[in-house]
């Protein structure tokens, strides 16, 4: 599609420069439609990719402050990518729907509230310390969050009813050697995440378990930490950055050192998604360029990984009805589709899909929080979408999916790797024994 | 091109008509602002665009009627839209009319698995009638290649096609009713939720159908469901050259033999969409034919080993059958997203819709060839062979002066040269914008003259969709029309009927 974006604002800026190329490859067909879940709930061309890049292309070609209403629709894109996966043209939306956003962000002011909301998340989200205390106070609160609606009242209902569990000892830098009794046959890093670590500390401690058993030496890296997804999601590059250099330069020191690193290995699918854009982010700073893409082209899902590897036949009986649950991050911004299913397939379950699993679940990233109108009416969707199938355990490789489902789906919600590790030969998993799960 | 000059002065009321609007459809779904209507300027083509005035998104076919009762009583034009899909310009808004989209309107309202019936709302998306029904064994078959988002409501507008509609036929064949609202507000309905509901009516679902937004605005539609196929396979067979290609389209059909499917696609095609299905094409590969056969698995068995005999004896290089339903599957979206597939070759592309008989396949193919040398733009070829539906897709620059009139003047040419081989200006996506200076070539002007006659009898006042498919106005009001004024048929002394 052809834009009228002044030569001047592409020279200024690589980034428009690269949005006109990007615009340049759209032909306005009309397939991304039929995936996005923005337009699946308001029906409304300006809330889907095609309008959006329409909206973008013209934010670009006036310059200046972006209107309050381009801003609204850009905000409402969850960035699931369903839209990119599908579209036969090869359109970059990710990139363009990103560097929409920094644009946004370093040229129009927002109003109060929403400055504060998401400064707020900024800050608190990467920091775990902060999180947990966030959540305690959350939950002081929690008894009178009838009195708040929108964004607030979202992130009430956010927090957990039952108390956080006590922070990891597995989350704190170190090195876990592989069981004793099996070869090391590789050496990775582990991104144990931000709100990951205060949220579900289970998570961490059944994946490296699993890798420990697979023959796996895993290191938590001195310095590693949030992937920067939550800044960078709303358009705050900056605040972004710092955290995006700590984890290249924490995993390059590993890679780099006597022991080496075979991967970077990631189980929550949004961070992945994130680190594999590394080399995209930095790919104008000289300095940077070349060791984010080497840390981008380490970043490997779990799932990917123990695809690798290949996973050891289960040691106990299994045959549950799984169905699995693919977050965006997973199937439309890191193309794995196929992996996880296999993988819980080859462990001895019985895995079904999700219908309409394309759309997303509403939670994507700090959506829920941000725009929880349309949030809740793709939660509850994907509930009806999941119950339908009659399934005895849901499977996520996602915390942010997890969290924003477990309470209404009716059935135990818990991670790929959970059940992988159990299946061969780790601990049932909490919500498993809770709910009593017999085998198939 | 041409478009019907706008009135300023409606332009000008543009605020004051959102207010009234909004009253009807709430405040949300009329929209004014100026940043929010650019993405409604164009549809599936954008070499055309223009600002709608205002655009509407009623909630219901209650709501459709008050927006057209209020702008016949304004005079205000209508320009209805779908999922803007079109690759006419059926869609292209007008400055000076609202434009009038069905995209809430998006309900399966009755599945009726005992009549084989479907009731939906103009607003949904051709493949979810199929998704609706696939749990009964039941299908819809009409697919245009746009089916993942394209409307049923948009089918019926342009008469869409699509890969199966050689052996299933087209959706006129497979409407059963139809509920519209005339531009005065006032409802028709015609036929009903079953077969041979429309039985002793004169055949007006026949005109509604294919009639582009120029008559109606259809607001109900009843569709018939087929049953699933039993089995279905497709057979890729590779030609070293496109004459062998087309030969072996008639050498099948004349064979005694009705493909579900049979497509054309060039190199060009192949090299855009091995990517998206995962496959290499053979170096020697000038063009592949995809040849669908389904049926019991005993008929599909042995139309197999005729389809490849066929081919064999044309001097196919390769044949490869489908094994599974995946393979099947993975094949037929390449050939439905070829055309954006497209869009990696080339900044901007213009595909156009002429039907030749079968026969002429090769001599306007060779035609093409020439053309594109004499404009120097490049073309590839993707189309439905079977019904001899080409689809050129002339690859342009929109940002190079004179490349979009370079590429307007060939598709001209490539549709001139269609209707010179006996052959129609469109088969599937309608004449819209594109296609309507070129309507002299194929009608002359009695015909043309007979054709606005029906648009004046459904909407004398040219407000629906005006500006396209005839390539001047209709002059309703010069018509000889005859008028019953208080009961007083006007020269009484002439015989009638």
């Amino acid at each position: 599609m052809l834009s009228h974006i002044p030569e001047a604002a592409q020279d200024a800026d690589a980034n428009i420069k690269l949005a006109k190329e990007i615009i340049g490859n759209c032909v306005h067909c009309g397939v991304c439609l039929s995936r996005c879940p923005t337009y699946a709930v308001r029906h409304e061309e300006n809330d889907s990719p095609r309008g959006r890049i329409f909206l973008i292309k013209g934010m670009y070609e006036k310059g200046g402050v972006p209107d309050a209403r381009t801003v609204e629709h850009l905000d409402r894109c969850l960035t699931c990518l369903a839209c990119e996966a599908i579209c036969p043209s090869g359109v970059e939306y990710s990139k363009l729907i990103a560097h929409g956003r920094e644009y946004v962000e370093q040229h129009y002011r927002r109003p109060l509230f929403q400055r504060v909301v998401r400064e707020s998340l900024i800050r608190l989200l990467p920091n775990a310390g902060l999180f947990r205390k966030a959540i305690a106070l959350g939950r002081l609160a929690r008894p009178a969050r009838g009195l708040f609606s929108g964004t607030l009242r979202a992130m009430m209902d956010m927090v957990p009813a039952s108390p956080l569990p006590a922070p990891s000892p597995v989350d704190r830098p170190q090195t876990f050697t592989v069981t004793p009794g099996t070869t090391r046959r590789k050496r990775v890093a582990l991104l144990n995440g931000c709100v990951q670590t205060a949220l579900d500390t289970a998570i961490n401690e059944a994946t490296i378990r699993l890798l420990q058993r697979h023959g796996v030496e895993v290191v938590v890296a001195q310095g590693s930490g949030c992937c920067g997804a939550p800044a960078e999601h709303m358009g705050a590059e900056d605040k972004a950055l710092p955290l995006v250099k700590a984890n290249i330069d924490a995993w390059l020191r590993e890679a780099d050192g006597p022991e080496g690193l075979d991967a970077v290995i990631i189980n929550t699918s949004g961070c992945g998604t994130s680190v594999k854009a590394y080399g995209h982010a930095m790919r104008l700073d000289p300095q940077w360029a070349e060791k984010a893409a080497r840390v981008s082209a380490m970043a490997r899902d779990i799932s990917e990984f123990m695809t690798e590897i290949g996973l050891m036949s289960p040691a106990r009986p299994t045959g549950q009805r799984i169905v699995y649950h693919s977050a965006c991050s997973m199937q439309h911004g890191q193309r794995i589709i196929n992996q996880p299913k296999d993988l819980l397939r080859s462990a001895g379950f019985t895995v079904l899909d999700v219908p309409e699993g394309y759309l997303c679940c509403g939670s994507a990233g700090t959506y829920n929080l941000l725009q929880p109108e349309i949030a809740q009416q793709l939660k509850e969707r994907k509930v009806r979408n999941i119950r339908s199938v009659n399934a005895q355990v849901a499977a996520s490789g996602n915390i942010g999916c997890m969290t924003q489902l477990a309470g209404d789906v009716g059935i135990p919600f818990v991670h790929t790797v959970e059940l992988l590790d159990w299946a061969t030969g780790g601990p049932e998993p909490a919500a498993l024994a809770k709910a009593q799960i017999a085998a198939g | 091109m041409q478009m019907p000059e706008p009135s300023q002065d409606i332009m000008n009321q543009r605020e004051a008509l959102a207010v009234a609007l909004r009253q009807i459809v709430g405040q949300e779904w009329v929209i004014s602002d100026e940043a929010e209507r650019r993405p409604y300027q164009c549809d599936g083509i954008t070499a055309y665009m223009a600002m709608p005035l205002l655009v509407v998104l009623p909630g219901s076919a209650a709501e459709v009627q008050q927006i057209l009762r209020f702008c016949h009583a304004k005079g205000i034009k209508v320009v209805p839209r779908g999922s803007g899909t079109s690759l006419s310009g059926g869609a292209l808004p007008l400055e000076d009319g609202i434009l009038l989209v069905t995209s809430r309107l998006c309900n399966v309202l009755e599945v009726d698995a005992a009549n084989r019936v479907a009731r939906l709302q103009p607003g949904v998306p051709n493949i979810k009638i199929s998704e609706a029904v696939q749990h009964l064994g039941l299908c819809y078959m009409p697919d245009p290649s746009s089916q993942l988002i394209s409307t049923i409501g948009g089918n019926v507008a342009e008469n869409a096609g699509g890969v199966h509609c050689l052996k299933y036929g087209v959706t006129a064949n497979h409407i059963l009713g139809l509920e519209a609202v005339l531009m005065t507000g006032e409802v028709i309905r015609l036929g009903g939720a079953y077969l041979g509901a429309a039985e002793g009516e004169m055949d007006l679902m026949g005109v509604l159908t294919g009639s582009e937004g120029l008559l109606a605005m259809v607001t109900e539609i009843a569709v018939r469901l087929e049953p699933v196929p039993e089995v279905a396979r497709v057979i890729s067979m590779s030609f070293a050259s496109v004459e062998q290609a087309c030969a072996c389209v008639g050498a099948i059909v004349g064979a005694g033999i009705i493909p579900a499917g049979l497509e054309f696609m060039d190199r060009k095609v192949l090299d855009a969409v091995s990517v998206l299905i995962r496959e290499t094409f053979d170096s020697n590969t000038a063009a592949l034919l995809l040849c669908e056969l389904d049926g019991t698995a005993v008929e599909v068995d042995a139309l197999v080993d005729v389809v490849s005999d066929v081919a064999r004896t044309q001097g196919a290089i390769e044949t490869k059958v489908s094994t599974t339903e995946e393979e099947r599957q993975r094949i037929w979206s390449s050939r439905k997203l070829a055309f954006s597939a497209i869009g990696k070759l080339c900044p901007d592309y213009y595909c156009t819709d002429g039907t030749i008989p079968r026969n002429k396949l090769p001599e306007v193919l060779n035609k093409m060839a020439d053309m594109s040398v004499k404009y120097g733009l490049d073309y590839a070829n993707c189309f439905h062979a079977g019904d001899g539906n080409l689809h050129p897709i002339i690859m342009y620059d929109a940002a190079k002066p004179g490349d979009l009139e370079k590429a307007e003047a060939f598709g001209a040419d490539v549709l001139i040269a269609c209707v010179d081989a006996g052959g129609v200006l469109s088969g599937e996506h309608g004449v819209g914008v594109e296609k309507r200076d070129l309507m002299t070539h194929q009608f002359t002007d009695i015909d043309l003259n007979q054709q606005q006659m029906v648009k004046c009898a459904f909407d004398p006042a040219e407000l629906l969709n005006p500006g396209k498919v005839f390539p001047t106005a209709c002059r309703c009001a010069e018509f000889g029309r005859m008028h019953v004024r208080n009961g007083v048929v006007r020269f009484p002394d002439i015989p009638r009927f």
